[in-house]
């Protein structure tokens, strides 16, 4: 009796041996983590990248899956904190195993989260806009950088209306690193910087700040403001009747300011985007329209949550162009001929091998007196060419580093 | 005439500066500096007040009664949590703190999780003006009057009226207050709710002007704590000239190098004042007097 069950038992075991890894292979999930800011000061600009995220699962999933494998999802709320971006990715490498981390928003939360992506050695997309120059083979970047935004949006703005330019902008790495790129455009186009302020992030009073702008006499100012605190600079310029054109990587893209702003205070407001939902392609419409299928109440649809839910369709290129693999070597080989595209709302994307960084489609948005929005140029296939340029190249080597016009890559 | 531009510049910065310090701490400065409740939440009273009457100005209400909407709902709010969570902890400081930075992260998720990330501003009334080069937003000298009128009134209420001397009795003395007929569970509701009252007004004033994001009124606690600590207890001894000394430092610091130099030097001339007059100038002005 004994021996019989024994028996049984082990030729059950020999049976689910065999069929263990198959079943794993065909029903195991391939796991997301997403790291975003679903409270606190960012949450209005972030919250839609998650729901880019969920739009994308469900039709990917609702498709058959990545190489026949669903999507999970695993979804942190970081809390506008970089600790908490910190404790979670550690969580998600750690714990909960994903295969892939999509995180960050602000540019110092994605710099105390990436040192620990290089020690796990895992993935991570970062989808947003930022200052340019993180060359880490650990990171794919689908936002837009400064070579895309600013050597497009500078020139224009001083060829339309003067070479004086004043730039406010949040004290952090990304306001400090983004004015040295407007710093250097202005100069290369010889134009004059007549002013230069940085706002520590949650100020909201900028009564002082508008007048220095007025004593100075800039031909326009270049709004670099980031959170919902500092974004109450538009309705005060506003009211005191400030009336000067602005030019920005953040604003609008990202905040939506021209919607939550009582007309004209973003009159005359140039910003540099990806993506906005004004954009009248049909397949930007198609996008809004899934996109308010599945999440009715969405206030606006920006270029961050636009670049989220394109991120989902780059990495499932990269894993089904490596069979099905999730290994970071083995995806990380498929960008190697610089073919790894895939066809966005805005147009096509594609990531560069050397940086990693992702070409865009760059569309300049001019905010009108009563707020809507026309797109007076267009510049299609805009590389993320600065790092290539300056020597970044990750097939070969990887500093895992930062760089900046002033800190360049030793060799 | 140049001189004359620089000079009303440099008070309307001033008076801006001023105004916004004392709007954001009249509250606070009854019930922290007065009731000795370290309030957490006072910057979700700011938001209520904010919201209400923003709220109440998208249905139509004219924005000075909006403001008095806002204000109100915020010191029945005010009350409501005196009476539900307060009351146990008067005494006990430390144990405020907690409980009120409870309260304050409840309402802000709360906020988001009702009433979404945002909500449209109403737009700054009244258009601007201009002296020499610089223009104008004439709204904020309304802002500026409006700071002198509340000090004015929380003068006349708190020395010339009945509850005002009420109120002083039964925190400086309770149980004698008590033994001599006062209710003073009432009184303290209606000091809170008055502390609550002042911040939803400082919301609705500086709601037409801001971001209405449920984080808003973390915007409003530096300034407020600030000069409630370098005030001292007293509100016209303390609260007043504490945003006169505060404003000016502000107001001149960030002309010269901007906002950055105009943080520190704000927090930097606190930190002096805490050394030199650990009561705040209040407590100064008052020790001598006695």
């Amino acid at each position: 009796m004994t021996r019989k069950l024994i028996s049984t038992a082990s030729v059950l075991a020999t049976l689910l041996s065999f069929a263990g890894p198959m079943a794993a292979q065909a029903a195991d999930p391939i796991k997301i983590g997403v790291l975003e800011d679903q409270s606190g000061d960012f949450a209005l600009a972030t919250i839609g990248k998650v729901h880019g995220i969920q739009l994308a699962t469900k039709e990917i999933n609702d498709a058959g899956g990545i190489a026949g494998r669903p999507i999970e999802l695993v979804i942190y709320d970081t809390q506008s904190d970089n600790t908490r971006y910190q404790e979670f990715m550690r969580r998600v490498l750690q714990r909960d195993k994903v295969d892939v981390v999509f995180a960050g928003f602000s540019s110092a939360s994605r710099e105390a989260y990436r040192p620990i992506v290089n020690q796990f050695d895992g993935l991570a997309f970062y989808n947003n806009q930022y200052e340019g120059g993180v060359c880490d083979a650990n990171m794919i970047v689908t936002g837009a950088v400064p070579e895309q935004q600013f050597s497009t949006l500078i020139p224009y703005m001083m060829e339309k209306y003067g070479k004086n330019v004043y730039t406010i902008a949040a004290d952090y790495n990304f306001g400090q690193i983004s004015a040295e790129w407007v710093r250097n455009i202005v100069k290369e186009n010889g134009g004059t910087m007549v002013g230069e302020e940085f706002i520590p992030l949650g100020v909201s009073q900028f009564s002082q700040t508008i007048q220095n702008i007025q004593g100075a006499k800039p031909d326009f100012v270049v709004t670099l403001l980031v959170g919902t605190a500092q974004s109450s600079y538009y309705e005060q310029a506003g009211s005191a009747n400030l009336d000067l054109p602005m030019a920005s990587s953040v604003n609008v893209g990202q905040g939506y300011e021209h919607k939550r702003f009582t007309p004209p205070s973003l009159k005359d407001m140039y910003a540099t985007v990806n993506y906005v939902e004004e954009i009248d392609t049909p397949e930007s419409k198609a996008f809004v329209e899934k996109f308010h299928a599945m999440f009715p109440d969405e206030p606006y649809i920006n270029q961050e949550a636009e670049n989220s839910y394109a991120a989902v369709y780059l990495y499932k290129e990269m894993v089904e162009k490596a069979g099905g693999s999730t290994a970071l070597a083995d995806v990380r080989a498929t960008l190697a001929d610089g073919n790894l595209c895939y066809d966005a709302p805005e147009g096509k994307m594609c990531i560069d091998p050397k940086s990693q960084h992702t070409s865009h489609t760059i569309y300049l948005a001019h905010v009108n007196a009563d707020h809507s929005i026309e797109f007076p140029k267009t510049w299609d296939d805009i590389k993320p060419y600065w790092l290539g340029d300056v020597g970044c190249d990750l097939t070969k080597s990887d500093p895992s580093d930062q760089y900046t016009p002033s800190h360049l890559p030793s060799n | 005439m140049e001189f004359l531009y620089s000079l009303f510049s440099f008070f309307y910065q001033f008076g801006d500066a001023f105004a916004f310090l004392v709007l954001s701490a009249c509250g606070l400065a009854v019930i922290f500096g007065m009731m000795g409740v370290i309030n957490l939440a006072h910057g979700e009273f700011i938001l209520c007040g904010a919201y209400v009457s923003t709220s109440a100005t998208h249905m139509g209400v004219p924005l000075p009664i909006a403001i008095a909407l806002g204000s109100l709902a915020a010191g029945i709010a005010g009350m409501i949590v005196e009476v539900v969570v307060i009351r146990p902890l008067y005494k006990r400081p430390l144990d405020t703190i907690v409980a009120t930075w409870g309260i304050s992260m409840i309402v802000t998720q709360g906020t988001l999780i009702v009433l979404g990330t945002t909500m449209a501003g109403s737009g700054t009334p009244f258009g601007s003006f201009s002296v020499g080069d610089y223009s104008y937003s004439i709204y904020r000298i309304v802002l500026m009057v409006m700071a002198l009128v509340t000090l004015a009134a929380l003068w006349l209420m708190f020395t010339k009226t009945r509850f005002g001397i009420l109120a002083r009795a039964t925190i400086q003395v309770p149980h004698v207050a008590e033994a001599l007929g006062v209710n003073t569970n009432l009184i303290y509701s209606l000091t809170f709710g008055l502390g609550a009252a002042l911040a939803g007004l400082a919301g609705g004033l500086y709601a037409p002007t801001m971001t209405l994001v449920p984080t808003m009124g973390a915007a409003f606690m530096v300034e407020a704590f600030v000069t409630v600590v370098v005030g001292g207890a007293d509100i016209f001894l303390g609260t007043a000239p504490a945003a006169v000394v505060l404003g000016f430092i502000k107001a001149s610091l960030t002309s010269w190098q901007g906002q950055l130099a105009g943080q520190i030097g704000m927090l930097i001339a606190v930190i002096i004042v805490i050394r030199i007059l650990p009561r705040g100038i209040s407590g100064k002005i008052l020790k001598e007097r006695a």
